[in-house]
Order: C-alpha cells, then sequence, then structure tokens
C-alpha cells in the first residue's frame, strides 16, 4: 500500500472522472434503451471497475510494475463480456416484442455499451496521468474528456441525413400507398377503412447517396418503425398483424415511407419521433466515400 | 420482414373454379360471408388477409 499512497490522488482523481462520465453517458442511453434499475445498477458498477482499473494504471506504470498493466488486457476482456450480455438480453427480449428492434439495432446497443467502458477507462487512465501535473490541471483534463465523450458516443440520427416530411396514406384497390410507395394488400375492407381513418405515413427522402445506402439497410428500417412503434404506441396485436409498422422504399428513387397506425394520430410527434431515430453503425454505409460511388452518383 | 418462409394458410372465394391445390378452400355464398369468414380465419391464425381482386381472398402468415 505504501507504494501507492503518494499516487492516491491520481487514483481518485481518474476513478471519479470515470464514474462521472459513465454516468452522463448513461443519460443518453435513455432515449434508446430502457433503464432498468438493475441494469443501471450493473452498468454503473461495470463502469466503475473500469475507472478504477484506468486510474491505477498510471501508478503501476509509475512504478515500472509492468504486469500490472498488462492486467488492463483482462478488463478489455470483461468488457467485451458486457457485450455480449447485452445483446443476448436484447435478443431474449425481442422474441415477445411485436414491433422488432431487429439486429443490426441490438448489435448496435450492445457495441455502444462495450464501447462506453472502454471510454471511461481512456478518461480515468488520462486523468489520473494528468493528475501528476497537478489538481487543477487533473480537473481541466476530466472536463475535455467528459464533452469529449459525451459528443462522441452521441451518435447521428435520421434526421440528420434524411428530409422527413408527411405522407399521404391511400389505397389503389386493396394495395396500401404511403405517397407513391406501395406498402402491401389489405384484404380485409373493414381494415382497409380502419387503415385510412387511423394510419399516418411519412415519407423519408436520403439528402444524398450515403443517407440512400443507408436507408436500403433493413435494419436501420426495422430501427425506424420500432422507435416509431414505441414513442407514438401501435395499434398492431397478435392476430391484426395488418396494423403491423412498415418501412417500404421506392425502388426509383431510394426513398421509404413508414406507415404505421398509432395510438396517438399526432403527425408531428411522429416525425419528430422518426428524425430522432438513431443512425445505426453497421447500416452507415459512405459509398460516396469511393471513386466509384463518387463516379455513380452523377 | 420476418424470416420465418411464408405459404398460403387458406383460401376463401365466392367462386370454386377460381381455385385448386392442397390448400384448404372455404367457399361462401356472399361478399358479406367471405369478409367474415376471412376475418375468423385470420384472427385465430394470426395471419393477414389478402384480396387478389378476382374474388379470392387468401390468408398469408408474415
Amino acid at each position: 500500500m505504501s507504494r501507492l499512497e503518494p499516487y492516491l490522488f491520481n487514483i481518485i482523481a481518474g476513478s471519479l472522472a470515470g464514474i462521472i462520465t459513465r454516468i452522463f453517458l448513461m443519460r443518453l442511453d435513455y432515449r434508446q434503451y430502457p433503464g432498468y434499475p438493475h441494469g443501471l445498477i450493473s452498468h454503473l458498477s461495470l463502469g466503475a471497475i473500469a475507472a478504477a482499473l484506468g486510474a491505477v494504471a498510471v501508478p503501476a506504470l509509475m512504478n515500472k510494475d509492468f504486469t500490472a498493466f498488462t492486467f488492463l488486457a483482462l478488463a478489455a476482456q470483461q468488457f467485451r463480456e458486457i457485450r455480449n450480455i447485452e445483446r443476448e438480453t436484447l435478443q431474449n427480449l425481442e422474441e415477445m416484442r411485436l414491433e422488432k428492434r431487429g439486429k443490426d439495432y441490438i448489435e448496435g446497443i450492445a457495441r455502444t455499451f462495450e464501447a462506453r467502458n472502454y471510454l471511461v477507462m481512456a478518461t480515468s487512465f488520462i486523468t489520473s496521468a494528468v493528475a501528476l501535473a497537478g489538481v487543477w490541471q487533473a480537473l481541466a483534463a476530466a472536463v475535455v474528456l467528459l464533452l469529449a465523450s459525451v459528443r462522441f458516443m452521441a451518435g447521428e440520427v435520421v434526421g440528420d441525413i434524411c428530409e422527413v416530411a408527411p405522407a399521404k396514406i391511400h389505397f389503389k384497390d386493396t394495395l396500401l400507398f404511403v405517397g407513391d410507395i406501395n406498402i402491401m394488400t389489405v384484404g380485409l375492407r373493414e381494415s382497409r377503412e380502419k387503415i385510412l381513418h387511423d394510419a399516418l405515413g411519412v415519407m423519408i427522402k436520403p439528402l444524398n447517396d450515403n443517407s440512400r445506402a443507408t436507408l436500403h439497410d433493413m435494419g436501420q428500417r426495422m430501427a425506424i418503425s420500432h422507435t416509431a412503434a414505441v414513442i407514438m404506441g401501435s395499434k398492431n396485436e397478435v392476430d391484426m398483424p395488418e396494423f403491423t409498422p412498415l418501412v417500404r422504399k421506392n425502388i426509383d428513387t431510394g426513398a421509404v415511407a413508414l406507415y404505421i397506425v398509432p395510438m396517438e394520430k399526432d403527425i408531428e410527434a411522429l416525425l419528430a419521433a422518426v428524425r430522432r431515430t438513431p443512425l445505426l453503425e453497421s447500416a452507415r454505409l459512405k459509398p460516396l466515400k469511393t471513386q466509384a460511388g463518387r463516379i455513380a452518383s452523377d | 420482414m420476418s424470416e420465418a418462409a411464408k405459404g398460403i394458410l387458406a383460401v376463401i372465394t365466392t367462386d370454386r373454379n377460381k381455385v385448386t391445390g392442397a390448400v384448404p378452400i372455404f367457399i361462401a355464398d356472399s361478399e358479406e360471408e367471405k369478409e367474415k369468414v376471412a376475418r375468423y380465419l385470420a384472427s385465430t391464425l394470426d395471419a393477414m388477409v389478402h384480396d387478389l381482386e378476382n374474388g379470392v381472398y387468401y390468408i398469408v402468415k408474415h
């Protein structure tokens, strides 16, 4: 213990910075992931462990105790485990959901949870190292790192890369259309009347070829319909599959249309929900970054 | 959207000459009866009614 004592301040400063970062990142979680109290506790404790590991790495290095440093690798293994746990939990819950989140979304959330712990570890490590220079320097480093983490992990939303506008729901015989996009066929007259009366349609137009590629991804489309259904409610029921929210594409323009029969028929709220749907990392394709993509775009 | 294979679970028609094959076929006497039978079947099968627009309704599980 005596070897660590000169570094007590570093350890405390680093750990605190890490834990505060985790708490801030937790607040961002609520937008895409329900904060069950038990989930909250387990993530906070893991965050605290990550913070402590990052913080003690500095004294270990200063004492030339390089074996201790390798324990960080062990920690990384643990955090990969978090990703598996998150994925499994969400996949199990998924089975009983009427509006599926989709595999891509689950993978994205799981990856985020893993990455957040690395971010916490990095924050506490750097703060702890800067704390060698003094209290104020440590405080400044902690604040900068905290802001950087929150910014870095906030991610983009559909509204950033697409134009989201209301669209008209109508039928051509039994074919249901949102704007000019065919969604499905609805056989029962009764259901058609209900859809005309209660349903809402949203047109999501890509702003460029990158966003078009993102909307092409079925996982991203499922994330959109899932978010809309969670926020607006849905009249979808096990024996009423015609009220399932769907997102379908106009094969010529790449625009997609959302069809939903919401509990709250409020188009402004629905537009906001669609705009704030997170963009999935796995769906963020960037064809315009390639030469062929740039040539094809004009 | 679903990964399960789609299949026609049942066919409801007023015109028995329009359908044949290894599917349960329900013959209805009127349009009203056809709607009603289709609705009942779909709700018990948790499936959806589609209209071929030639007098034939069919039920598909998605």
